[in-house]
């Protein structure tokens, strides 16, 4: 099975032929609380390691979504248009966000495996 | 700081607080401005009795006559407002600018509000408005940056028949965005439509027009909407919305975000405001919209209700990355909107329309008959519309005025090559016999 990343905003990232598929994760999702509305990147958008790659507005807040690896965004998830709530039932699969061509695969050293985040989110608490 | 009787500051705080910010005299502190833009003196006279003061005043306003023929548009129109809308805004419950602090407990203000916003939709031919903006030049500088939000691009294109006022303020909006703004120079006094076609391309966010534009001339905006499509861009239409009650509706012509002045609905002309602005748009575009939504949901027992909707925009969430910062608003005037558009119902409206295009008409036809005078609008106009005079606009207009005749708006200022045009406006207000003692009085002084 494909490794899968995090980074400490809480998104995860999983790649597969230069292609990281990225989301936020259980624990953010949760956070949130009832998923609203999901403001997705535009396809083609450039962006950033942990710069602003989308919002994310839930009852409770409107939230910034950082783009854990730099790219391109080629993919997004559309049925998040009609139904945000997928993310609040699975965050980490079907609630997935955006595909971004990466550019650098070095980047994903700055990312924490699953028992590195596990840890990150102990300290958290 | 000769009078400071009005200053709750003593010299010696003022010195102090001069003292910490580095300055050492106030007028150094307001140097930043123009000299000419600031207060020369506070003093005001001895207080007068509310009997003086109400003589005083009256006096003040017999100073100016109250018999003069009106012409004059070019953004604000002089039309007929019915005493109820005087009435329904004077009421207590309704009479405030500002956007209730706890909006669910008002929902009165909230439900008049929902429905000035569906009598937005339903005179644009739109999906969703807002609950108004401050005027109709802020309105256009905000459908310009909620498209370039929606596209994430940063090039502006305008027409140059946009009001120059609003073309102003439309860049004063965007002085510090990254973006170019790019005018498109009139043709024959309408869109320059191969102009727009080179200047149109992939980085562009919006097309932005007027339809009638500031000549007076209306426009089929279809082909405008299929090239701002074809490159991804929107299509954004400052309208009139007394013309809509005659003209096809910006929605049915494929515009994406419609924009505009609601001083015409119901809102006295006071020098040039307060008024409203609104903004309309397709549901698709909706979170993209500026200022406040009011939603309309039902409580827990099933009941209608109204709620402020999509507040994640507003500033109060969002922070910086607000849609806009529309707090306070021209809600009030917006109101008045409503009731004037309730008081004419939709035939009434429509009746409305027909007559400015009319009396227009006439105008037209009686102004072109006139030595050495030409209406220069290529195509149909509205209620407003400009002629060619034999010589310098600015001067006749003076002169018109001194015999009781506002006779428009002279073109010179902005269009230096125009110094001879006279944009006029014909409203409902106006009689058969104010037009032709203006055509009679313009060949007078114009034509001989």
């Amino acid at each position: 099975m494909t490794e899968t990343y995090y980074s400490k905003e809480h998104e995860w990232v999983r790649v597969k032929d230069g292609i990281a598929c990225i989301g936020i994760t259980s624990y953010a999702a949760n956070q949130l609380g009832d998923i609203t509305y999901v403001e997705l990147p535009r396809v083609g958008k450039g962006v950033k390691q942990f710069g602003e790659l989308c919002s994310i507005e839930s009852v409770k807040a409107a939230s910034d979504i950082f783009a854990p690896v730099s790219g391109k965004v080629v993919k997004v998830n559309e049925a998040l248009e009609e139904t945000p709530e997928i993310v609040n039932e699975s965050a980490e699969d079907a609630g997935w966000l955006a595909w971004i061509e990466m550019a650098d695969l070095k980047e994903l050293g700055n990312l924490m495996n699953f028992e590195g985040y596990d840890e990150y989110l102990r300290g958290l608490e | 700081m000769s009078n400071t009787s009005y200053c709750p500051n003593t010299p010696e705080e003022i010195r102090e607080m001069l003292g910490v910010i580095g300055v050492t005299t106030v007028e150094e502190l307001f140097g930043a401005i123009p000299a000419d833009l600031r207060t020369r003196s506070f003093y005001l006279p001895p207080g007068m009795s509310e009997f003086e003061m109400t003589r005083h005043v009256s006096s003040l306003a017999e100073q100016h006559p109250r018999d003069i023929a009106n012409f004059i548009g070019g953004g604000y129109y002089d039309h007929l407002i019915p005493a109820v809308v005087d009435h329904l805004a004077g009421r207590a419950e309704f009479y405030t600018a500002y956007t209730p602090y706890q909006p669910e407990c008002s929902q009165g203000t909230l439900q008049a509000l929902f429905e000035y916003q569906t009598a937005i939709c339903r005179l644009t031919g739109m999906e969703v408005a807002n609950a108004s903006l401050y005027d109709g030049a802020t309105a256009m500088a905000e459908a310009a940056m909620m498209a370039m939000r929606v596209t994430d691009r940063d090039k502006v294109v305008i027409d140059g028949c946009v009001s120059p006022f609003y073309r102003q303020v439309v860049r004063s909006y965007l002085a510090n965005l990254s973006v170019e703004i790019v005018d498109i120079p009139p043709r024959g006094g309408i869109i320059d439509r191969p102009g727009f076609a080179s200047a149109v391309d992939e980085r562009t966010a919006v097309i932005i027009v007027q339809n009638p534009n500031f000549f007076g001339s209306l426009d089929d905006l279809g082909d405008l909407a299929e090239l701002a499509h074809a490159k991804g861009a929107l299509l954004a239409a400052s309208v009139y919305p007394v013309s809509l009650g005659l003209v096809t509706s910006p929605g049915e012509m494929g515009v994406d975000i419609v924009t505009g002045d609601g001083q015409s609905l119901g809102n006295p002309l006071s020098f040039g405001g307060p008024s409203f602005g609104f903004i309309a748009t397709g549901k698709k575009h909706i979170r993209n919209l500026p200022g406040r939504i009011i939603g309309e949901t039902v409580d827990r027992e099933g009941r209608r209700g109204f709620v402020l909707t999509l507040q994640a925009r507003e500033q109060h969430i969002k922070r910086h990355k607000a849609t806009s910062n529309i707090c306070s608003n021209q809600s009030l005037c917006a109101l008045r909107g409503l009731f004037f558009l309730v008081s004419l119902g939709r035939e009434g409206f429509a009746e409305l329309a027909r007559l400015n295009y009319d009396k227009a008409e006439y105008a037209k036809s009686v102004f072109a008959k006139l030595p050495g005078v030409t209406v220069l609008n290529p195509g149909t106009t509205f209620n407003e519309f400009t002629l060619a005079l034999p010589k310098d606009a600015g001067p006749v207009v003076e002169r018109l005025l001194a015999k009781k005749i506002a006779a428009g708006v002279p073109l010179g200022e902005w269009y230096p090559e125009m110094r001879n045009c006279l944009t006029v406006t014909v409203t409902e207000k106006r009689t058969k016999a104010e037009i032709d003692t203006f055509a009679h009085k313009l060949e007078w002084q114009a034509c001989k």
